[in-house]
C-alpha cells in the first residue's frame, strides 16, 4: 500500500434500529499496522460496528472520523475501504477473473486485468479453470477471492467480518497469515470474530463489546495470550 | 501522522460505471439466457392464450384488441425480468460489494435500467412479430412508431420496475408483492401505450396525432419515473 492511513477513531457512536439499541456510547481508536479484533456475543453490535465503519450503516449519535476526515455515510471515503464478510459479495456466475476485472473497473484501477492475475496468484487461485463460474467454488476458495476482490484496489481500511467461519483449519491458517501479511503492510485492520484462539493469535488489539456497549480495549505491547484472553472475555462478557 | 487517508485510485465517470453494471448484467444473462429465455417464453404463452380466446377464425380481431395484448404480455413478461433483477445482487451478498465501490448509487441504478431495458426490447422484438404474424396486424407502415411506443413504454415500466426490485431485495414473496406494488403505478403506462398502439395500428384511419400525445405523455412519464428512481434509489438500497 501507498502511503500510511491516519488513525480510525470513533467517538460515541450509537445505533438504533426501529427502537432496539444495538450500539450505545461506542468510542474507540484504530491504528495503521496493526489487527484489531472486536469480540462479543451474538447481538452484542459487532456487525453493526463493522457496518458504520463500513459507512454502509448510518450512525444514530457519535461520529467516525479517519484522521481530520469524517467517515461518514455514503463517504466518498468509501472506496478506500476492503471488506470481507462471511458472504463473499461475489457475482457466483462470473469466474474468479471476471469478478475482479468487474470491481477493478468500477474503482478506476488502472491495468484490471494485471491487478486481478497478481491477486489471483497471491491468493492461490490461479490454476482455477479460467471458466469456472465462482457458484462452483468451495468455501475455501471463495473466501480467498473475497479477499482478493476486497484488495482489488489497494484499500488502506480492511474490515473482516467473521472471514474464517466455515473454512477448515487449513483455511483458517491461511486467513491468519494473510491478515497478518496486510498489517505488515500499513493497513488498518478491524476483524469481528468468535474465534478466541485466531484472535489471540493474531491480534493487537482487542475490543469487546457487550450489548452494544465497549467493556473492554487494550492494547498490549507483549500480544494476547489465549488463555488470558479467553478469561477476560468471560469475565467481561459475563451476564 | 496523516490527516486523511491516501488517495485511492480515481474511479471512472457515472455513464461508464453504469454501462459497467449494464454490461456485467448482460454478459452474464448472455451466457444463461435464463430470464431473457423465461420473459419470451410467458411473453409468447400470453399472446398466445389471449389469441385463442378473443380472436374469431377467419376475422382481424380490433385494433384495441391487438394492442391490448401486446402490452398485457409485455408488462407480464417484463415483470418476470424485474423478478430477477437483482437476484445476482442478492446471492452471495454481492450487493453490499456494488455498494462499497465508488460507483453513485445513482449509477447502479442506471446500469441496471439499461440492462433491464435491453432485455425486455429482446422480448418485445419477439413479441411484437408474433402479434403481427397471429393476429395479421398492419404494423408495416408504423412499425417505426410503435417501436417508438414500445421503447418509452418500456423505459418508464423499467425505470419503476428497478426501484420496486430494489427495495424488495430482501423481501419474503418479493414476485408477488413486485406485481402488487408496481402494476397500480404503471396503469398510465399501459394506458398510453395501449391507446398509442390502438391509433397507429388502425388498418382503416390510423390517428398519428392522437398517436403522438401519447407518445409524447410516455416521454414525460419516462422523465418522471427515471428522475425519481435516479434519486429514490440511494435512500431505497442504503437503508439500514
Amino acid at each position: 500500500m501507498t502511503g500510511s492511513p491516519p488513525v480510525l477513531r470513533l467517538a460515541n457512536v450509537g445505533k438504533i434500529y426501529g427502537g432496539r439499541r444495538a450500539l450505545a456510547g461506542v468510542s474507540a481508536a484504530f491504528e495503521p499496522g496493526r489487527v484489531a479484533a472486536v469480540l462479543g456475543p451474538n447481538g452484542a453490535g459487532k456487525s453493526t460496528l463493522l457496518g458504520i465503519l463500513s459507512t454502509l450503516v448510518a450512525p444514530t449519535t457519535g461520529e467516525v472520523r479517519w484522521g481530520q476526515a469524517p467517515l461518514a455515510h455514503g463517504s466518498h471515503l468509501r472506496a478506500r475501504i476492503g471488506y470481507v464478510g462471511h458472504d463473499p459479495g461475489l457475482y457466483g456466475d462470473l469466474t474468479a477473473l471476471e469478478n475482479l476485472i468487474l470491481f477493478a473497473a468500477l474503482y478506476g484501477v488502472a491495468d484490471g486485468r494485471e491487478r486481478a492475475d497478481t491477486l489471483l496468484a497471491r491468493v492461490g487461485l490461479s490454476d482455477v479453470p479460467a471458466d469456472a463460474p465462482a457458484r462452483t467454488f468451495s468455501r475455501g476458495m471463495l473466501q480467498r477471492l473475497a479477499l482478493a476482490r476486497a484488495l482489488t484496489h489497494d484499500p488502506a481500511l480492511l474490515l473482516f467480518d467473521e472471514p474464517a467461519a466455515a473454512l477448515d483449519p487449513a483455511g483458517a491458517d491461511w486467513l491468519a497469515t494473510e491478515l497478518g501479511a496486510e498489517r505488515a503492510a500499513g493497513r488498518v485492520v478491524v476483524l469481528v470474530t468468535h474465534d478466541l484462539e485466531a484472535a489471540a493469535a493474531i491480534a493487537n488489539q482487542v475490543v469487546i463489546l457487550r450489548r452494544g456497549r465497549v467493556v473492554f480495549d487494550e492494547t498490549p505491547a507483549g500480544g494476547f495470550g489465549a488463555a488470558a484472553l479467553r478469561a477476560t472475555y468471560e469475565a467481561k462478557t459475563r451476564a | 501522522m496523516p490527516e486523511s487517508p491516501p488517495p485511492g485510485p480515481r474511479p471512472p465517470g457515472f455513464v461508464a460505471q453504469a454501462l459497467r453494471i449494464a454490461a456485467k448484467d448482460l454478459a452474464i444473462e448472455w451466457r444463461s439466457r435464463e430470464v431473457v429465455a423465461t420473459m419470451t417464453f410467458l411473453a409468447v404463452v400470453v399472446v398466445l392464450i389471449f389469441s385463442f380466446a378473443f380472436v374469431v377464425e377467419g376475422s382481424r380481431p380490433p385494433a384495441p384488441v391487438v394492442a391490448g395484448i401486446i402490452w398485457i404480455a409485455l408488462v407480464m413478461s417484463g415483470t418476470v425480468g424485474l423478478g430477477r433483477a437483482f437476484d445476482r445482487e442478492r446471492e452471495g451478498e454481492a450487493i453490499r460489494s456494488l455498494l462499497l465501490t465508488p460507483a453513485p448509487r445513482a449509477a447502479i441504478y442506471l446500469g441496471k435500467l439499461v440492462a433491464t431495458c435491453a432485455l425486455m426490447a429482446i422480448t418485445e422484438t419477439v413479441l411484437t412479430g408474433l402479434a403481427a404474424v397471429l393476429f395479421s396486424a398492419s404494423l408495416g407502415d408504423v412499425i417505426g412508431r410503435v417501436a417508438l411506443l414500445l421503447v418509452l413504454g418500456t423505459v418508464g415500466f423499467a425505470a419503476a420496475g428497478c426501484i420496486f426490485s430494489a427495495a424488495l431485495l430482501r423481501a419474503r414473496g418479493r414476485d408477488a408483492l413486485l406485481a402488487t406494488l408496481l402494476y397500480p403505478i404503471i396503469v398510465p403506462i399501459v394506458i398510453a401505450g395501449a391507446r398509442g398502439t390502438t391509433q397507429l395500428i388502425d388498418p382503416i384511419s390510423p390517428d398519428f396525432d392522437g398517436a403522438r400525445f401519447w407518445t409524447q405523455f410516455l416521454v414525460a412519464v419516462d422523465i418522471l419515473f427515471v428522475t425519481a428512481g435516479l434519486w429514490a434509489f440511494e435512500p431505497i438500497v442504503s437503508g439500514d
